[in-house]
């Protein structure tokens, strides 16, 4: 029985993948089709986003893998695990150390800088998929940026909550040609998206695309004058850190309606509260 | 209490030594043997090596085992270890003309050249729980695999092909020399595809998926009235011819099942009324999914034969992007990840609305 490969993938299945990430930064927000690989983890787990680290990790690399922004949830336990066996590479919880970073649903809230990468795990690519399921015919609305039936689906919440009622994969027009989903991250994240210092990989496993933001692109998520982006705010802050302006989980603690709400950036918040008992203690 | 929401590193530990434990069951109950899976549930390494699109018995009896017996579990982990190995080349298409016949049924001639072996098949069995096989069997007693007759040694001509002679049913093209055949395990899988591509997945795609596809066409959702021209079981060779050979060599045999659909076609503009093809091929003997396969296969080409698409089995993209019961089975089961990010999104929105909603009722 032979050894895998550094990152489990075979250097040519690495090469076509990195084609397919080139061709992504080159055409940005569109979506690359890709030879996607059957990895030795479940659809729906992030096999896209675990090609895509595979096949740009290199064994200088400093890898952060988180999910709903934590780096204990179990699959990003999981995930961090395939890689440090597969390439041996080191790990860290701090986002402004890592060169690399996988995540499901959230970009960290430490401001991600030039030279990093983050590789976004995608279920469903296409933006329009909900309003057309055939992708013959997405293809087709893309290529000809017939992105008017997206505006319509905006305008029917406006015009039934008064609001748009997208709270989460929040659709943006890349570079100012093509429409994207922004993988599940909630749109409270979708302005980090825009003009990033970071390079942005999504990879979607099961549906076969790879697309891309590359540095310093604009993401523009779709509003209307009257009716400007906005992203949710809590009133509250951290229930631990007392940081304000993040993304909070809401924690349920006892069955007589007691919450706490918490950072969902686990690093975020548990360096902020070290930082301020290393502060009292002097 | 924080951590315990968010779990860890010793809880995925802890469940895979349970799982460990669960697979194993009672240890006072002996073990199972690969041997034995491959033997004695011979149909479920048949399904898992046609699904999981390799063949090998003994790493399909050793994904069932690993998997519990959950069978789309063991397609896809064989399916994992597959992707890891080097296409070394393409065999030249198996010709299923020359096949040592195990069985061979045709529905459509009472009688014809080879003629009709049954083979074992459930077919004709009362479904009597035989309360026999609950007990072990006395070992040196006679036992029902003592003097089975041989099959026909004679020639076994397609039932299809004798149909062609008289171009009453469409000719297949001709393979040109050199024309590639798709992969999709390689090449993302794009529409509209092509035959090969199609055939490719549905010999891939879920036996139960394909089976209520296929029943649905029978009842009339994208009717095309198929007769079972042919089915036939046995051992095929299969054969390389490298370039750098130049002449084919044999590689090895496969065990497979083949079906052959007949189905109407009333002729169009430019064609004559003539039968018209659905074609199964599986690892194996799961017939039921050879059949299901020719049926789901006939009713894909009616772009190509000019028929109105009117339900889901005549849709391609319906059809060939849900038969993947390893991609189906991941997506449908990672509901249970965690999705708090996005839920605490529509929380607040919605608790927004709600506070909209109670405070124009109010006034």
């Amino acid at each position: 029985m032979t050894q895998h490969s550094f990152a489990y993938l075979d250097e040519q299945t690495k090469r076509m993948i990195r084609r397919a990430i080139l061709k992504a930064v080159a055409v940005p927000g569109y979506q690359v089709p890709f030879g996607s690989r059957e990895m030795p983890l479940s659809y729906g787990w992030g096999t896209g986003g675990v090609q895509v680290t595979a096949s740009v990790i290199g064994p200088t690399d400093v890898l952060k893998v988180i999910d709903q922004g934590a780096d204990d949830t179990t699959n990003a336990v999981s995930i961090r695990k395939f890689f440090v066996r597969t390439t041996a590479v080191a790990t860290t919880t701090r986002t402004e150390e890592a060169t690399l970073i996988q995540t499901r649903h959230r970009i960290p809230e430490t401001p991600l800088r030039e030279g990093q990468i983050l590789v976004l795990q995608v279920p469903i690519p296409e933006p329009l998929r909900w309003l057309e399921p055939r992708e013959a015919e997405t293809r087709k609305m893309h290529a000809l940026e017939e992105y008017g039936v997206m505006y319509v689906r905006l305008y029917e919440d406006i015009t039934r909550h008064g609001r748009v009622a997208q709270t989460y994969e929040y659709p943006v027009i890349v570079n100012g040609r093509y429409l994207m989903r922004p993988s599940p991250i909630p749109k409270f994240d979708n302005p980090k998206l825009d003009r990033s210092p970071a390079l942005m990989l999504f990879g979607a496993g099961r549906e076969k695309r790879i697309y891309a933001v590359p540095p310093w692109t604009s993401v523009k998520s779709l509003d209307f004058e009257d009716h400007p982006f906005e992203v949710e705010h809590w009133e509250r802050p951290c229930g631990l850190c007392g940081a304000r302006g993040v993304f909070l989980d809401e924690i349920i603690v006892d069955d007589k309606g007691g919450r706490l709400f918490i950072c969902s950036d686990t690093d975020f918040c548990s360096r902020r509260r070290a930082d301020r008992e290393a502060g009292s203690g002097e | 209490m924080y951590v315990a929401v968010k779990g860890g590193e010793r809880a995925i530990d802890n469940a895979h030594r349970l799982l460990a434990q669960a697979r194993r069951g009672d240890p006072a109950v002996p073990e199972l043997s690969l041997a034995q899976i491959e033997q004695q549930l011979g149909l479920a390494v048949d399904r898992v090596m046609t699904e999981g699109s390799l063949y090998d018995r003994e790493l399909a009896a050793l994904a069932i085992k690993q998997a519990r017996g959950d069978l789309i579990e063991a397609i896809f982990l064989l399916r994992a270890y597959r992707t890891t190995l080097p296409r070394l080349g393409v065999s030249v298409p198996v010709d299923t003309d020359a096949m040592v016949v195990e069985r061979r049924v045709s529905a459509i001639f009472k009688d014809l050249p080879g003629g009709q072996i049954l083979g074992p098949t459930f077919d004709y069995t009362h479904r009597l729980l035989d309360f026999d096989l609950a007990r072990p069997r006395v070992e040196g007693g006679a036992g029902p695999e003592d003097e089975v007759p041989s099959a026909a040694e004679a020639a076994t001509p397609r039932v299809v092909d004798l149909l062609d002679r008289e171009g009453l049913i469409e000719s297949e093209p001709e393979e040109a020399d050199g024309t590639s055949v798709g992969d999709l395990t390689r090449e993302p899988l794009m529409f509209p595809a092509g035959r090969d591509v199609r055939l490719q997945s549905l010999a891939r795609g879920d036996e139960g998926f394909l089976l209520a596809m296929g029943y649905a066409t029978q009842r009339g959702y994208g009717r095309n009235h198929p007769f079972a021209g042919e089915i036939r079981h046995g051992e095929v060779t299969v054969t390389l011819a490298p370039e750098e050979l130049g002449f084919p060599i044999e590689v090895g045999v496969v065990t497979v099942t083949e079906c052959q659909m007949v189905n109407q076609f009333k002729g169009s503009a430019t064609s004559p009324p003539q039968f018209t093809r659905g074609y199964g091929l599986v690892f194996g003997a799961a017939e039921r999914k050879a059949m299901a396969m020719a049926l789901v296969d006939r009713a894909l080409r009616g772009r190509e034969l000019g028929e109105e698409a009117a339900s889901p089995t005549q849709d391609e993209e319906f059809v060939l992007s849900h038969s993947d019961n390893v991609e189906a089975s991941g997506f449908v089961q990672h509901l249970k990840l965690p999705h708090y990010v996005d839920f605490q999104a529509e929380l607040v929105l919605v608790r927004d609305l709600r506070a909209v909603h109670g405070g124009a009722t109010a006034r």
